[in-house]
């Protein structure tokens, strides 16, 4: 029954990262910015948001501050550090009309590199391992109860972190600013049809900064909840940002499809992570790296056929990937 | 020739910029700026401060010219090869198993090695003609497929481990060729003993050519035609009667085979064993700001992976007080500005054309207003 408990934890725990960093591919594309950078707009939120959580950590060790609270501060940091490097991809896709691709493989290549500089520079030579101080997550003391090892507690205490519930927030948020405000429709026009956007005076520079930005924030902060999620920093999030966009594309460019899509390819991970303790999975015991290297494969493996069988009903905004140029109407 | 000395000085301004920013990160990241100054300029001359130095910059050159051809092949062409790490990758097991497990000479190696990759290259070619899948997210899933089944072949093959070669304990990197099997080296023609380093063979030579090669390929025959047409439109290239789906597949094929190639030559070298890790090597993503900083010509592509080669020795001497991303910082910003080429390029034949406006007669200017509305789009 434990290992149930923790399938399912831990299911719920992959699944966050995908879906936000997911959830923000798709506001950029929605506006018709293709955001490759993804990868590396995760990995400066959980670089700011880890060294963040590392500067607080004396105050709340000592009491001045709530655990709580210091997460909440880290994970807007996290946040506003991937909204900064969202905004370079934002001036070279719109201002610049530059190859959208390009440009966020660029970013994806800075980030990893920025990270490790970074921590050399902070931590000292040689350093680029960050841990999470123990008190970020949330355990039965911050709610005044004993841990009682029940399949109920094992289930919701295993590993819970204050992204869970801002992941709902924000899924809920992200539904209705797309679906239900003028805002969203605009955005989706931008995606679409930039011309007949603008012909009807929506400002499409604006609004596919914003669609960027959008994705910056939900992308950093899932950068922290990834970091969340394994427990620690190394400067990379094992291609996270690119496995949320072929959760994007699965997801068909919606908000549900996209959550669905979440937990489906975090089932995959997370089988891949347990296939070893599972029952009913092959042994193999013979053969070498079955638990470093096959297993983690899965989810990657599922991705590339997944897209190939589903890549016929995939609908993909119409002006994605195109640069607007305002005098060709 | 007046727009190839414009996108030589655009890549000369990417470079200049990525260069200052690096050394505004080295200044702010490092505790006395005195070391971080000493270090950013032993980074800037390392590589020709000694034969050795040069002929490691020559040696690392070659897979990155193979890259870079690759990835700018792929772009000529219109799609985006981000799988050249995985295609490199495949390129260099192959390579490897070719030398160790059945003591192959080198041509054949790399001839396997190159096979290697032109089908790892296949696939997203495949998804991308036949499904519409974009190749870009392919790619990278197929980068860490390959990097996974490398791995865990390499960790069940014990003939291609030191243990079986000579009494050695170390299991986590293959064999070296020097014990495993000297024929799968590649000759180095007294060159070594010229540098006075163990690194440098003909594989620079041999990268040179598949350049040439590339670069008749595009520009001199009906094929280079065909695909640089599916590059420009697809549409139009399909009106034209040239099959796109093919030519898709076909030019992921010649890109696959050129990064798998370009494996081959660094791993075949004798110096290098492949480490066991859960790395992608660097040499694939970089043939990325190779062939950008070349605008993807062939030919610029020998000169561009030569300096990445530079900087990338360079960043050797920055430690230990500095991690040798920093050369990946100052590459990305390579790539970044590279990006946008299309402006810079712009403002600067605006201000060269402002300069010999007066001796410019009426014939050049249809070009120019060609070239300008390209740019345009």
């Amino acid at each position: 029954m434990n290992i149930l408990a923790d399938i399912i934890s831990a299911t719920v725990l992959f699944a966050i990262p995908l879906l936000l960093v997911a959830l923000g591919g798709m506001f950029s594309e929605r506006s018709g910015i293709i955001n490759i950078a993804l990868d590396g707009i995760m990995i400066i939120g959980a670089l700011l948001g880890c060294h963040t959580l590392k500067w607080l950590d004396p105050a709340v060790t000592a009491g001045n501050l709530g655990s709580q609270v210091a997460v909440m501060i880290a994970i807007l940091v996290a946040g506003v550090a991937g909204i900064a490097l969202s905004l370079l991809l934002a001036f070279s896709a719109i201002n610049l009309r530059a190859d959208q691709t390009i440009g966020g493989t660029a970013l994806n290549m800075f980030a990893p590199a920025f990270s490790i500089v970074l921590t050399w520079a902070i931590l000292g030579q040689g350093q680029t391992t960050m841990t999470l101080p123990t008190w970020v997550r949330i355990v039965q003391n911050n709610f005044g109860k004993e841990a009682s090892g029940t399949f109920g507690d094992m289930l919701v205490f295993k590993s819970l972190y204050a992204t869970h519930f801002l992941c709902i927030i924000l899924f809920a948020a992200a539904v209705i600013l797309l679906y239900k405000t003028k805002f969203g429709l605009r955005l989706r026009a931008c995606g679409e049809h930039p011309q007949a956007a603008d012909s009807v005076g929506i400002n499409v520079y604006k609004m596919r900064y914003a669609g960027v930005m959008i994705s910056g924030f939900l992308g950093g902060i899932g950068g922290m909840s990834f970091v969340f999620a394994v427990g620690g920093f190394q400067s990379e999030v094992a291609g996270y940002g690119f496995l949320a966009l072929a959760v994007m594309i699965f997801g068909n460019w919606k908000p549900w499809s996209i959550l669905g899509a979440a937990f489906f390819f975090s089932f995959f991970r997370v089988i891949g992570n347990y296939a070893s303790s599972i029952p009913f999975m092959p042994k193999l015991s013979n053969v070498e790296g079955v638990t470093t290297y096959l297993w983690p494969s899965i989810p990657y493996v599922v991705t590339v056929i997944l897209l190939i069988l589903t890549s016929k009903r995939s609908r993909a905004p119409k002006a994605e990937g195109i640069p607007y140029d305002k005098g060709q109407r | 020739m007046k727009k190839s000395i414009i996108s030589i000085l655009a890549a000369v301004i990417s470079i200049v910029a990525g260069l200052v920013l690096g050394l505004v990160v080295v200044m702010a990241t490092g505790s006395d700026a005195a070391i971080s100054w000493s270090c950013f300029t032993a980074m800037l001359t390392s590589g020709f401060s000694s034969m050795a130095k040069l002929a490691k910059v020559l040696y690392q050159a070659a897979p990155l010219i193979m890259t870079g051809l690759s990835v700018g092949f792929a772009f000529k062409t219109g799609l985006f090869n981000i799988g050249a790490p995985g295609q490199y990758l495949m390129g260099a097991f192959v390579a490897l198993v070719g030398a160790i497990q059945f003591q192959l000479s080198w041509p054949i190696c790399i001839i396997a090695a190159m096979i290697a990759g032109a089908l790892w290259g296949a696939l997203p070619g495949l998804a991308k003609a036949y499904f519409n899948v974009n190749e870009v997210i392919t790619s990278i899933m197929l980068n860490w497929i390959g990097l996974f089944i490398v791995n865990i072949s390499l960790m069940n093959m014990p003939k291609m481990l030191p243990p079986h070669w000579v009494p050695s304990p170390i299991k986590d990197r293959t064999a070296s060729l020097k014990y495993a099997n000297p024929d799968g080296i590649i000759p180095k023609m007294g060159m070594d003993e010229f540098f006075g380093s163990p690194y440098i063979n003909i594989s620079i030579i041999i990268a040179i050519l598949f350049a040439v090669v590339i670069y008749i390929i595009l520009n001199r025959t009906t094929f280079g035609y065909e695909l640089k047409a599916c590059g420009h439109n697809r549409e139009s290239a399909r009106y034209a009667g040239i099959n796109a789906k093919r030519n898709i597949i076909l030019s992921m094929c010649i890109a696959g085979a050129l990064s798998g190639v370009g494996g081959a030559l660094y791993y075949l070298s004798g110096e290098a064993d492949y480490n066991i890790l859960k790395v992608l090597q660097a040499n694939g993503f970089n043939g990325i700001p190779v062939a950008l900083l070349a605008t993807s010509n062939p030919l610029g592509i020998i000169f561009s992976a030569l300096f990445i080669s530079y900087i990338q020795v360079g960043g050797e001497a920055m430690q230990p007080h500095f991690a040798t991303e920093v050369i990946d910082i100052i590459v990305s910003v390579i790539i970044y500005l590279a990006a946008f080429t299309l402006l810079t390029k712009g403002l600067l034949s605006k201000v060269i054309k402002f300069n010999d406006g007066k001796d410019a007669n009426a014939e050049p200017k249809p070009a120019e207003k060609n070239t300008g509305k390209e740019n345009g789009k």
